[in-house]
């Protein structure tokens, strides 16, 4: 044990959780190893026949040194991936609070139909003719989002938020080239979220950071000063990740035009404005969507998401391929860059597009509907401000006034209290609650960023607020030492991130480094 | 409105506690030209019985590849995937949660990320794996890009073996990032002298085994080519089953994988959501994109798991970042470990053999149609015939007779002629005796 | 031996004859947390002041190390790659980062010394 766990161990409380047992188990919580170390070699979890003989066409060419996969039958593995499941979180069992997630619940049935054969059993090279009904749905997916958007092109097919983002700069950059006018910055707040800069400099632009004013937007008067011909650009979220709406947007939309830029925006926190406000008419030119956070796409542990994106008239013809077209035979797909999409930036992942989660959207669109959708940004405005008005007076709230569908606290509360933003988080998660959003956005001071959704009754709302003032009332009490040493009620204690990155330890490997030499 | 918890009664209570008239004053700060009053034009909220009645029409119009002989590779391949994977995968507390980064509350998920990057780096023979990326494709131009950030070169060769898609990918991304792609001719039997064209400029040479085409090669030579020059030789894997069955590129000196792991536990799903697969050298790990999970311990010595070196990733390092990427492919990698745990080393390996037997049985049957040819020297369970006629219209006409007859290379490539022939076949485990008696009659048919 | 000098950057930087050594304070490795990497130049590559000329990273930050003063580097510490720890134990002295054969010894006295460097930091608190 290192210095760092020992002195953590010494805030521990001794109560009845730590009592040994025998088995190491404690209850339903349940110690698993891993798979590696359950090995019986020459064991199966699947019946598979023995295959005929033949005349290998592998010529010299076959594996030669087993892989050292282990081998389990399947009720060690169904009670092995139960087990780890216990040990995880989930929107199903609780609240997650995570700004800028949209942790809204996810309904089962978008996972019924993505499992239908034919949406899941298609194959994504089968001629035209046997795939028009995934055609038809994609291309009704496009409606309902140009449709919400405002926007008159959609191009489906990036993977996810962060390689949406790289298509609509991609496109604005190849519009740019095709006016001849080549620019080389972006400017960016200083609120945005990592992926923006990041995703900036991969399309090989410079990125310039814009302040934000006291009232947590983007300064206009800054926007104006650092506008110039050589801005390609400005990314924008909004409502942005202090969970305002970025009130000046129209003349922030006006000056980026004029000064001959595009304006990109973030659609991360479209769940506060869907149903009720189109960025087309905020004078957006792109607009990425996240189909795992305002669509209930489901977040899986780290995925897959989906992250289309939503493009203006001069954009457009820059879409990456594939194209979803209509011609005299029905639906089909422009799959090259040549012909009608030979301004295209070209194809960004293999395949068409993330078809599953199409699937599971449009069914979450179809439930909701017009009507449906708009009481989801109510209700999640709702939701916010309900949180904020109960907490604000505990919690230092970082910008006065009504929020969107998250609201912004800082660390000034912990001030002098000897517990930081990571504490009181980690006291939280004894609670029974996943932490809300931490250290994030950059712009205040151990920014705590809360995001209810929609799906959260009213209940659950009230059952979190009290324990969040709770946690307050006893940090400003001074027991500091009970916030360091949380969390104490979960499978693992705090755990050693910087033993993890000083000397990192990837995979399993077995113990007999010359028995693997052997083989 | 069914996911909606909040009564009318809760919103009254609720304005009231917030001090507002209604709910228009909490969108006060949206200009009001912005304002949409009404509804938009789109169909009211419908009940699950309507959804599914909807979708299930919309469903009954497409051919499901197993309803039917399938022979589809290019990339995408249909396996059998066990029952349990799809009910593990399902447990709300792997389908709902977030990315650990609260890893208290997360072991589940990382230890499963941690066995997953163990199954890659075991399947592939490389030291080290990531926690996933989008998909083979996007792997591979991250693969490009990392070669460039170790080498500190910025010219990368493509072998002409390489899928088109993930070539069209990095063309993408390299156009964007200012980095040459020297690009080696498609075509089916060899041919490119890779080595020749490896010099101090170099950063990468990519190629694909099996490649496209089907062909399997040892890259040992080209490897050690590759390496006194100072480039780094990069192996792309589209069906990722081939490694029960050949040898992995670690073991001919390969310095990164990327591959596509959707043969493992994910259905077709028409193109997505996949799942990328990444390795490398140990000693370029932290040029590496992508999530990683480290083992550690907690405050109580007992072992644990953490996302770790997040200082290359985009929310720590942003402009700087190794990538931006950020939600990458959870799910569909715990399908993939749920699936290889189930088949572990002996049920890989049978199950990449009867993949091989059911390939070559197929080969076997085509080939001796007069006028149709294999291409192939090797092939695992994917290979090329060249036919009389363009295959293309070839599978058009199969498909009318209810046969998903390969994938027409032409359909890659329309803009060469002499690639008009060629024809992809795949055949996988699930597919049967009747099905290639069925191809061969239809197929004997077309081409009379 | 002159003083020790600092940059707002939280550098700092001692002339020994020609050379100067070069590391982070102590405030800075405070801030920062446990030190888990550091990416140290090659030796004999040309460093310009005020830009950037090492890397140093906790979990969950990455901070570039810039050059106070111009100049070749002439050695860098590998102990600290092997163990950064050294990096939060001992900032001042054996966390050194690198050493530098100074271009112009006159860049030292445009930097803030003790007095300045400490009045700075407590304004930042």
């Amino acid at each position: 044990m290192s210095d760092w766990s020992r002195a953590l161990s010494a805030h521990a409380t001794p109560d009845a959780t730590a009592a040994p047992t025998i088995s190491g188990n404690r209850g339903l919580q349940l110690e698993e190893p891993l798979l590696f170390e359950q090995d019986s070699p020459g064991h199966c979890g699947v019946d598979l026949p023995e295959p005929p003989p033949l005349r290998s066409r592998l010529a010299g060419l076959e594996r030669k040194a087993p892989t050292g996969l282990p081998g389990l039958s399947e009720p060690q593995i169904v009670r092995h991936f139960t087990r780890l499941s216990q040990k995880n979180y989930a929107i199903d069992a609780g609240l997650y609070p995570l700004g800028s997630c949209t942790m809204k619940h996810n309904p089962r049935l978008n996972e019924k139909l993505a499992r239908l054969p034919g949406f899941a059993d298609l194959h994504p090279l089968q001629p035209r003719s046997t795939v028009q009904g995934a055609l038809e749905l994609i291309d009704t997916v496009a409606h309902w989002l140009k449709t919400l958007t405002g926007m008159p092109a959609i191009a489906l097919s990036p993977a996810a938020g962060a390689q949406g983002e790289l298509c609509g700069i991609m496109a604005i950059r190849a519009a740019l080239t095709a006016r001849g006018d080549p620019r080389s910055r972006i400017l960016v707040p200083e609120s945005a979220h990592g992926t923006n800069p990041s995703t900036a400099a991969t399309c090989g632009y410079a990125i310039e950071a814009l302040p934000a004013n006291a009232r947590g937007r983007v300064d206009l008067a800054a926007v104006k000063a650092q506008l110039d011909t050589d801005v390609a650009a400005l990314m924008l979220t909004n409502p942005n990740t202090c969970g305002l709406f970025e009130d000046e947007i129209l003349e922030i939309a006006d000056a980026v035009h004029a000064a001959g830029a595009f304006f990109y925006c973030d659609g991360a926190n479209f769940n506060a404005i869907v149903g009720r406000v189109r960025p087309a008419e905020l004078g957006i030119d792109a607009l990425h969507l996240n189909l795992h956070k305002t669509f209930s796409t489901p977040h899986g542990g780290g995925g897959p998401g989906s992250g289309p994106v939503a493009l203006g008239l001069e954009l457009a013809p820059h879409a990456p391929v594939p194209w979803l077209v209509h011609d005299a035979d029905g639906f089909a797909l422009v799959e090259h860059g040549d012909g009608q999409a030979e301004r295209s930036i070209g194809r960004l992942k293999g395949f068409h597009g993330q078809m599953g989660m199409f699937v599971r959207a449009l069914a979450y669109m179809m439930s909701h509907g017009a009507d449906g959708l708009k009481q989801v940004a109510e209700d999640a405005v709702l939701n916010a401000n309900y949180l904020r008005v109960r907490l604000a007076d505990l919690l230092s709230l970082s910008f006065p006034g009504t929020c969107m569908h998250e609201v912004l606290f800082d660390d000034h509360f912990l001030k002098d209290t000897g517990v930081t933003t990571l504490d009181f988080a980690k006291a939280l998660i004894d609670e029974g609650f996943h932490p809300m959003t931490m250290y994030f956005p950059l712009v205040v001071h151990g920014a705590l960023l809360i995001e209810p959704t929609e799906t959260e009754s009213k209940a659950s709302l009230d059952q979190f607020v009290a324990v969040v003032r709770g946690l307050a009332e006893r940090a400003r009490e001074g027991d500091a030492a009970s916030f360091r040493s949380a969390p104490r009620l979960t499978p693992r204690r705090r755990l050693d991130e910087t033993a993890a990155a000083r000397k990192p330890v990837l995979r399993w490997r077995s113990a007999s480094p010359q028995q693997e030499a052997a083989e | 409105m069914r996911y909606l918890p909040l009564t009318d009664a809760d919103r009254t209570a609720m304005l009231a506690a917030i001090g507002v008239p209604s709910i228009e004053a909490l969108f006060a700060d949206v200009p009001v030209a912005a304002r949409h009053a009404g509804l938009l034009d789109l169909p009211l909220a419908m009940g699950e019985l309507e959804v599914e009645r909807r979708l299930g029409r919309i469903a009954a119009k497409n051919t499901s590849a197993g309803s039917v002989p399938c022979f589809l590779g290019g990339g995408a391949y249909r396996h059998h995937i066990p029952a349990a994977v799809d009910h593990l995968i399902q447990r709300g507390e792997f389908l709902t949660s977030y990315t650990p980064y609260q890893p208290e509350l997360a072991q589940g998920t990382l230890q499963a990320l941690f066995e997953f990057q163990t199954q890659v780096a075991l399947l592939t023979a490389m030291e080290v794996a990531n926690a996933s990326l989008y998909d083979g494709a996007t792997a591979c131009a991250e693969a490009v890009a990392m070669a460039g950030r170790v080498t500190g070169r910025h010219q990368a060769v493509l072998s002409g073996g390489l899928h088109p898609h993930y070539r069209a990918v990095c063309e993408t991304y390299a156009r964007f990032a200012g980095n040459r792609l020297v690009l080696q001719g498609a075509g089916p039997g060899g041919g490119e002298d890779l080595a020749a064209l490896v010099d101090g400029e170099t950063a990468c040479v990519v190629v694909q085994n099996p490649d496209f085409f089907g062909e399997i090669r040892d890259y040992s030579e080209l490897a050690e080519i590759c390496h006194r020059a100072g480039a780094l030789l990069v192996v792309i894997v589209t069906e990722i089953l081939s490694l029960g069955a050949i040898i992995p590129p670690g073991e001919m000196g390969a310095d990164i994988v990327a591959a596509e792991g959707q043969s493992f536990g994910n259905a077709l799903n028409f193109g997505g959501p996949y799942v990328g697969l990444f390795a490398a050298r140990e000693k370029f790990v932290r040029q590496m994109p992508g999530r990683l999970v480290g083992e550690t311990h907690d405050a109580e010595g007992r072992r644990g798991w953490v996302l770790t070196l997040s200082t290359r990733e985009q929310h720590i390092r942003r402009e700087k970042a190794t990538s931006n990427i950020c939600t990458n492919s959870g799910l569909c990698a715990l399908a993939f470990t749920i699936h290889l745990a189930l088949l572990g080393e002996a049920g890989l390996t049978r199950l990449a053999w009867l993949n091989h037997a059911a390939a070559v049985a197929t080969a076997e049957r085509l080939a001796a149609i007069p006028g149709v040819e294999l291409v192939n020297d090797r092939f695992f369970n994917e290979f090329t015939l060249r036919l009389p006629r363009p295959a293309a219209t070839v599978v058009d006409r199969l498909a009318a007779q209810g046969v998903l007859g390969g994938v027409p290379v032409s359909r890659f490539y329309p803009e060469r002629p002499e690639l008009q022939g060629l024809l992809l076949v795949a055949a996988t485990e699930t597919v049967t005796p009747e099905d290639i008696d069925g191809f061969e009659v239809a197929l004997r048919e077309v081409l009379r | 031996m002159t003083a020790t000098r600092f940059t707002k950057d939280h550098e700092w930087v001692r002339q020994e004859g020609d050379i100067a050594v070069v590391g982070i304070t102590d405030y800075a490795q405070s801030q920062l947390g446990d030190v888990v990497y550091v990416e140290l130049p090659e030796v004999g590559r040309k460093l310009a002041q005020g830009k950037e000329a090492a890397v140093v990273e906790s979990a969950k930050a990455a901070s570039e190390v810039y050059a106070p003063v111009s100049g070749e580097v002439v050695a860098v510490n590998e102990t600290i790659v092997e163990d950064p720890a050294k990096v939060n134990a001992d900032a001042m002295g054996e966390g050194w980062f690198l050493k530098v054969r100074l271009d112009d010894p006159k860049e030292l006295d445009g930097l803030l010394d003790r007095a300045a460097y400490d009045a700075f930091v407590a304004e930042q608190e």
